[in-house]
């Protein structure tokens, strides 16, 4: 009877120590599918995805986490397959300037029509 | 000075959102990447269909002429309407015709073909649905024409067959 519990209480403590090594993997999957755009769907991640695209992208991600990849690499990885568009990050050159300078410019306009403001006053 | 200054601003802004926003009704909402061709690499391993032999895409893709490559599925109902086109590209005996099984049941996959014919030369399975991210695809049906000799993709076809897609190939390959 005692060895019964003894096993029993090893079983249990084998199980956690399992889930635990299993959630900290998908971490890294959640990780870097947060940042990844599902392409079939509309507005969501592959996180948030249930579609058959992007369980499959999960899948993916891990076995290249397996193979020993960084999330630098598995970006550029997707980022060929399928182009910028993937990521929610998007790289500055000629056909994103006006996205990350626009911001820029509206701040510095809008400073300026407060500055004239109080100068008036 | 200052009102001047604040009218022009206002319409210098409104014109500058008009323009923005008009420009972005043009573009087209659907999105399709930019092929490149030179990112594919056929050096991965899948199963064969129907044996548990397993191959690598390079060897089946000969040194000569062209290979369709074609992702589908039983479940998938456009795949039973563009498979006449596959038949049809089949008959030609001009091009191999490699197809990738998606996410199938194999006893499905074999009721699919008996039923409807068998286009393929070979079949690999893609049981998780990875080895069609190897190729850029979004789900199925999806179909590639490449150049066996340079192994690029010369075409891509996102969802099913349609008569223009098969005049295309049919140009390409006479």
């Amino acid at each position: 009877m005692k060895k019964i519990k003894i096993l029993f209480r090893l079983i249990i403590i084998l199980l956690f120590f399992q889930n635990y090594c299993l959630a900290e993997t998908s971490q890294e999957v959640d990780k870097i599918s947060k940042n990844l755009r599902c392409l079939i769907c509309q507005g969501q991640s592959v996180y948030d995805s249930q579609s058959d695209f992007a369980l499959s992208m999960k899948i993916l991600i891990q076995n290249k986490i397996d193979e020993g990849k960084n999330d630098e690499q598995i970006y550029e990885y997707l980022k060929a397959k399928y182009g910028e568009w993937i990521v929610y990050d998007p790289e500055i050159n000629k056909n994103t300037i006006l996205l990350w300078v626009l911001p820029l410019i509206l701040f510095v306009f809008g400073g300026i029509l407060i500055l004239r403001k109080v100068s008036i006053k | 000075m200052s009102k001047n200054f604040k009218l022009i601003s206002i319409v210098l802004f409104t014109l500058f959102s008009f323009f923005i926003l008009l420009k972005g009704l043009d573009k087209s909402n659907i999105y399709s990447p930019e092929i490149k061709e030179s990112n594919v690499d056929f050096n991965f391993k899948a199963k064969y269909l129907f044996s548990e032999e397993e191959v690598f895409i390079n060897e089946l893709l000969n040194n000569e002429g062209m290979s369709l490559i074609n992702i589908w599925a039983s479940w998938c109902l456009p795949c039973r309407d563009e498979h006449a086109y596959l038949l049809n590209l089949n008959s030609l005996n001009k091009l191999s015709i490699i197809g990738i099984n998606y996410k199938d049941d194999e006893k499905n996959a074999k009721q699919f073909l008996s039923e409807l014919g068998n286009p393929y030369t070979n079949i690999i399975t893609d049981p998780k649905g990875i080895n069609s991210i190897e190729f850029g695809a979004f789900g199925v049906p999806e179909t590639y024409l490449i150049d066996n000799k340079s192994k690029l993709i010369i075409q891509k076809f996102i969802g099913p067959l349609d008569d223009k897609a098969f005049a295309k190939i049919i140009n390409i390959i006479q």
